[in-house]
């Protein structure tokens, strides 16, 4: 950052991470009011499609809110930063839609349990300056079935961000805000980050509340940050996991964890230049396949050349039913997906049809004209496969399934600590390639799929560039309950490489 | 096995949904489609494995816990009711459900 007028020290703030924007504020070399409206002033210019909803009095009264917290003396890691928040969490001060015309004009009466616990009124003081796109209801792989509009890639405007959180994902990367909450469900956080060129943490399932998030399906849905860096991740996720015991009867029963102290303690003494020495990387065969372009599979090589000059060591492992997880996750979400969206009949909330003739023909106008064509074939799959005499040979075996493919990456962590690859088979592709093939889109989610049917914690760590100059991210997967460990695997990547430094030329 | 254009109808009256001849079609090809797919699942041995519903149950007992059942929430009838499409008096509106 060049030193100067105060005009220019504001031009960079957007230049700062999380944890470099939040030392700013401590030193109070810089207000939240000041950060909000820096990054307020480049949203309105965004052309990228990655806002829903911004609301420049809200976000500042926020941001006020912050500044008479950090005046009292307050010097908490989060506080008076700026962030955005997915459209499936629900929010009081912002319109929520899940980026479906079934809820437009959607004002939730309460915050997310996520969106409170990073919030100013009761939370880690974070600043909202509005609500990101996604596709509808979470519900893609680029962001094109969002129902408002696509958002396009800031490495190539030609091509899609990712999905679900394609939004979050764009806003972090073109540095419209320094980090953003994400869901996953099958690959929502990671796919996005990789094909961006972000840092993205899917937590353990349970570890985060998902009370107030639209919910997509139940016993795969959970929340986790998305920012450039795993200290920056470390820092938000440390704030929004821990147990909601009177809202989320799935949320697990573990204290919140101080991921980025862990992270910054984790380098042993005297381990010089091989601070993972020790550590076991297992790379699942099925991984490294055919079906992965060279170009991402040189990148994901280069980064695992570079655990081992840390000290790790790389281990064969398999896991089996990788390929099955597609058809395994394809009947459980749209099954849980039918049932959740059954809730929209145009009664309580959302979308009513202006024309028909009794309650049912309410229900199938309002659903039929609110619902875009992905969540209605997923309604439609849902419905079927857990219709009378059908539960057994789909839904059912697909739960029995899911049990061996857990099992399969317990056998596997017996060999390894953190399992590696890559997290989509390809770089981002060009926006409406992939529209209407909707079979060629859930292929594409293979790599991340398996270890959300078993939901262990996983994250995207940039790891270089492949075809067309665009990014690739590295997949790491922890056991149950080990973000810390893979907080702190990515930090010391991140310490040794600086892709997740690199920014779109555009910028 | 493929579905038909009459299971499509059947599916889409549960779903409560209505679609357009054209999508039906349109539907009916992408869902065989993916069906296609799901028929994989059929090759693998299952038996004897029970199914799974919350993910880190593979590891050990999860207990769904239960909370007292008492009111916690203030009331807040205006602020859920100012997203409904149609309110008179705090109520919700339906068309006729009973003549």
């Amino acid at each position: 950052m060049s030193a100067g007028t105060p005009n220019n020290t504001n031009t960079a703030l957007h230049e700062l991470g999380v944890a470099q924007l939040a030392a700013k504020l401590a030193a109070r070399a810089v207000s939240s009011v000041e950060a909000t409206q820096h990054f307020l002033a480049r949203i309105q210019q965004e052309q990228l499609g990655a806002f829903l909803a911004t609301d420049a009095s809200v976000s500042l009264a926020q941001a006020r809110a912050a500044d008479a917290r950090l005046a009292a003396g307050e010097r908490t890691p989060l506080l008076g930063v700026p962030l955005a928040h997915k459209d499936v969490f629900v929010t009081r001060d912002f319109p929520t839609t899940a980026g479906s015309k079934i809820l437009e004009n959607y004002r939730s009466p309460f915050d997310a349990t996520v969106v409170s616990q990073l919030g100013v009124a009761q939370g880690a003081g974070m600043v909202t300056l509005g609500k990101l796109n996604c596709d509808e209801f979470a519900m893609g792989s680029g962001n094109d079935n969002s129902a408002y509009k696509p958002v396009k890639n800031p490495w190539d405007m030609s091509r899609i961000p990712g999905g679900s959180s394609g939004g979050s994902a764009a806003a972090v990367a073109a540095r419209l805000v320094p980090a953003a909450t994400g869901t996953d469900t099958g690959g929502s956080i990671r796919q996005p980050a990789s094909l961006t060129g972000i840092t993205g943490i899917k937590p353990t399932y349970g570890r985060c509340s998902r009370y107030g998030m639209v919910a997509f399906a139940s016993s795969l849905d959970q929340a986790g940050p998305m920012a450039r860096s795993a200290l920056d991740c470390a820092l938000l996720l440390s704030a929004m996991a821990g147990p909601d015991p009177d809202r989320d009867s799935t949320s697990l029963d573990l204290p919140a964890v101080d991921y980025a102290a862990e992270l910054l303690a984790a380098r042993p003494a005297g381990a010089g230049d091989k601070p993972l020495k020790g550590l076991r990387i297992g790379l699942p065969t099925q991984f490294f396949g055919a079906g992965c372009a060279p170009d991402v599979l040189a990148a994901v090589r280069g980064a695992l050349a570079e655990y081992e000059k840390l000290g790790a060591t790389l281990v064969d492992v398999s896991l089996p039913l990788t390929e099955l997880s597609i058809p395994v996750y394809y009947v459980i979400a749209p099954a849980e997906a039918s049932s959740n969206l059954s809730r929209f009949d145009g009664v309580r909330y959302g979308h009513r049809a202006a024309q028909y003739t009794d309650l049912n023909d309410m229900y199938k106008k309002s659903r039929s004209e609110g619902f875009g064509d992905e969540a209605t074939r997923r309604i439609m799959i849902g419905t079927y496969v857990l219709s009378h005499g059908y539960y057994d040979a789909y839904y059912l075996k697909a739960q029995k399934i899911r049990r061996l493919i857990a099992q399969d990456f317990q056998t596997a962590f017996t060999q390894c600590d953190i399992i590696a690859g890559p997290v989509s088979p390809t770089v981002a592709w060009k926006i409406g390639e992939k529209s209407d093939d909707p079979v060629a889109n859930y292929l594409a989610d293979i790599y991340t799929l398996s270890s959300s049917l078993a939901g262990l914690p996983g994250m995207s760590v940039p790891a270089g560039f492949g075809a067309g100059g665009m990014p690739v991210g590295l997949q790491l997967i922890g056991n149950y309950f080990k973000e810390a460990q893979l907080l702190g695997t990515a930090h010391q990547f991140q310490l040794a490489t600086d892709w997740h430094l690199r920014q779109p030329p555009s910028l | 096995m493929a579905l038909t254009s009459q299971d499509i109808a059947r599916v889409a009256n549960l779903a409560r949904l209505e679609l357009r001849p054209d999508e039906t079609e349109h539907t009916l090809s992408q869902i065989n489609g993916f069906f296609a797919l799901v028929e994989q699942m059929e090759a693998v041995n299952t038996e004897g494995v029970e199914p799974l519903a919350h993910p880190a149950a593979v590891i050990g007992e999860v207990a769904l816990r239960l909370r007292e059942d008492i009111a916690s929430e203030p009331n807040q009838r205006e602020a859920s009711q100012v997203s409904a499409p149609a309110v008179e008096n705090g109520l919700f509106l339906v068309p006729k459900v009973i003549e």
